[in-house]
């Protein structure tokens, strides 16, 4: 990996922490309309799976995900209006947060029925599949969502047919409250893989270079008609399932136990010991990213809220009239 | 060309298979069987295993595998072996599919058919009886569609393939071979959303829809020394011909509503309902139902035949409502 890469890399984790911080104080301001759901602490999984895919691959993010947007292409004006409930967002203010995905750059919206987007993925694939057309792909979801059943039917159907697809499951040891031991009896979800007929790998995904490896080989066994891959990546969020929620399920040492395991702190140690100037990489990329996130919330503020019978519009594609 | 109601539905997916390379089958059954009814017959064999694809038992996959191929440009058929298994792929049509547009702000398109018998009178039992549209016309996004005739069953289903958005189709398989027609040879299609007027009248209008359309002709026939009836066959559920039920309503004054799906919450309680809000000056006598009764689809036949409506029946809230 080059210089110039590893600086990028760098680049897109203090990018999705800004923006996510600057959500959550927002948030706090009463600026927000809805929820938000920060992936604080699990950026490394967004980032390794997503910064080498093509612009023709597509991702199926989750709620928490908002890495895969950026990463992605999505533009961060948009986003912040998505957020805001503006009409520049991409659902033109008809729903929050990462519901309305980005087409254009090959992004899917999810439902809050986690885990419904897997069959939808596996959709996409089948696609690509019988066109031969060498594109992936990506389906995230937590641990929680994998307890349901379009979890199952999915990765099966992917199975059956050898999609070029990649499950990315962002492991982080709470479904909202509820804990793993409660949630599966096996150690590690990956482990299902093998009745599904594919692989299953585990890997930290607070470890940028651990996720890009093994996401490399997964999306790599993909695009060449391999099929599919399990891949587990263990993580942590630092706030609650929602910033309304404040955690108190868990311990203060487990979150500092992870906080010590700080995916951008553990890169920048990595950009350290190959000896560039990180003090000025730093505040080079704090500039950075702060003018982007500005500039979002610059252009999202001066974004109009949509008009009420703007509620009636988008329902769709060929509509009757009724006469 | 002389064609049963299955036959039909059988050549609407040869012919727009043939058109059009992006429609793809995705269904239990749909391929080396050619379906639990035979619906897809030849299809296999025709169009090859990548585009007729038999599925694991999975209907939330099926729907849900249809959306994420619509995304990419394809135009996929989702055959649920019995409409009533539809349930098993809910969420995957009234909050993926449903809503897929809506949440993105109009960036994309959802175009799927979802299609399946439905419907009772062959003594199927609980679950392959049941006649789910009310749960779907609840929900916008969806179009929902009823074919009564073979020539409506293609015409429909083909247009349902070409729509650019979710459609239910729901085929009745009691009408399946019982119905035999003779439809044009030459390429047709049924618009969506335009109901059929199947007999003209001046003294009552009876509106229905699948199976019961059949019951309603019989009965009007019989009936005809009695009273003038005039007969709307809705074809579309969603969104309603309301035009049509308009220009009826205002010209009898008296409006009867036939559906086989249970009558509490039933599609038949919304058309009254906007006929009252709208049209209550037009109205000569209480706008009235005849449904199946609240209960489950029983299997034995003198339960079903108790649940479900019959000329009988028809006949005899046609008199109660001329009456008056």
């Amino acid at each position: 990996m080059d210089e110039r890469k590893e600086r990028e890399l760098y680049f897109w984790l203090r990018l999705i922490r800004e923006f996510e911080d600057r959500v959550s104080a927002l948030d706090k301001q009463g600026k927000v309309q809805g929820g938000v759901y920060s992936g604080k602490g699990q950026e490394a999984v967004t980032v390794g799976v997503c910064h080498d895919l093509r612009a023709d691959d597509w991702v199926f993010p989750l709620h928490r995900d908002l890495g895969a947007f950026l990463v992605k292409g999505a533009d961060p004006g948009r986003l912040m209006a998505q957020i805001l409930g503006k009409r520049d967002g991409f659902a033109k203010g008809k729903d929050s947060f990462l519901h309305g995905g980005d087409f254009s750059h090959g992004i899917f919206g999810a439902t809050s029925m986690l885990g419904a987007t897997l069959p939808v993925a596996v959709g996409s694939a089948y696609k690509f599949k019988v066109r031969k057309e060498d594109r992936v792909a990506i389906a995230f979801f937590g641990e929680g969502a994998s307890s349901r059943g379009d979890v199952h039917e999915a990765m099966n159907f992917a199975g059956v047919h050898k999609l070029p697809v990649v499950f990315v499951c962002e492991n982080n040891f709470y479904a909202y409250s509820t804990p793993n031991e409660l949630q599966f009896a096996v150690e590690d979800v990956a482990s299902r893989a093998q009745g599904y007929g594919f692989k299953g790998e585990v890997c930290s995904g607070n470890d940028l270079h651990a996720v890009m490896k093994a996401a490399g080989k997964a999306i790599h066994r993909a695009r060449g008609g391999e099929g599919p891959t399990f891949l587990e990546c263990k993580t942590y969020r630092y706030h609650g399932h929602s910033e309304h929620d404040r955690a108190t399920y868990r311990t203060e040492e487990e979150l500092v136990t992870w906080e010590s395991r700080d995916p951008v702190e553990r890169w920048e140690t990595y950009l350290g010991k190959r000896k560039y100037d990180i003090a000025s990489i730093k505040t080079e990329t704090t500039e950075r990213v702060r003018k982007i996130v500005d500039d979002a919330l610059a252009f999202a503020e001066g974004s109009p809220l949509p008009e009420g019978p703007e509620a009636m519009e988008d329902l769709y594609a060929t509509p009757v009239t009724e006469g | 060309m002389l064609v049963t109601y299955i036959q039909a539905i059988n050549q609407a997916m040869h012919e727009e298979m043939a058109r059009d390379d992006n429609v793809f089958l995705l269904g239990e059954d749909v391929g080396v069987l050619g379906g639990a009814f035979k619906a897809t017959d030849g299809m296999l064999a025709r169009f090859g295993n990548e585009r007729v694809v038999d599925t694991p038992i999975s209907e939330s996959l099926i729907v849900g595998a249809g959306v994420g191929m619509s995304i990419q440009g394809m135009r996929p058929i989702l055959e649920m072996q019995f409409i009533d298994f539809i349930s098993c792929g809910f969420d995957q049509i009234v909050n993926m599919a449903a809503t897929l547009r809506y949440r993105h702000g109009g960036q994309t398109a959802c175009p799927i058919v979802v299609r399946g018998p439905c419907g009772g009178g062959v003594h199927g039992g609980l679950y392959h009886s049941q006649n789910p549209e009310a749960w779907f016309f609840h929900v916008p996004g969806l179009k929902v569609v009823a074919p009564a005739t073979a020539y409506d069953a293609k015409g429909l289903l083909k247009s349902a393939i070409r729509d650019d958005d979710p459609v239910i189709y729901l085929e009745h398989k009691f009408l399946y071979r019982r119905i035999k027609e003779d439809i044009p040879e030459s390429e047709f299609v049924v618009p969506i959303g335009k109901a059929a007027l199947r007999k003209e009248g001046r003294d009552l209008t009876v509106i229905a829809y699948g199976s019961p359309v059949h019951a309603v002709m019989k009965a009007a026939k019989d009936m005809a020394k009695e009273v003038d009836i005039e007969v709307i066959d809705l074809r579309t559920l969603l969104p309603l011909d309301w035009k049509t039920i308009r220009a009826s309503v205002g010209k009898t004054g008296k409006v009867l509503i036939v559906h086989e799906a249970r009558r509490t919450g039933g599609i038949g309680g919304e058309i009254a309902a906007r006929i009252a809000e709208e049209l209550f000056e037009s109205l000569d006598g209480p706008v009235m139902r005849v449904a199946a009764r609240d209960t489950h689809n029983a299997f034995s036949a003198p339960l079903e035949e108790y649940i479900l409506p019959n000329q009988e029946k028809i006949t005899e809230a046609i008199r109660k409502l001329a009456s008056y």
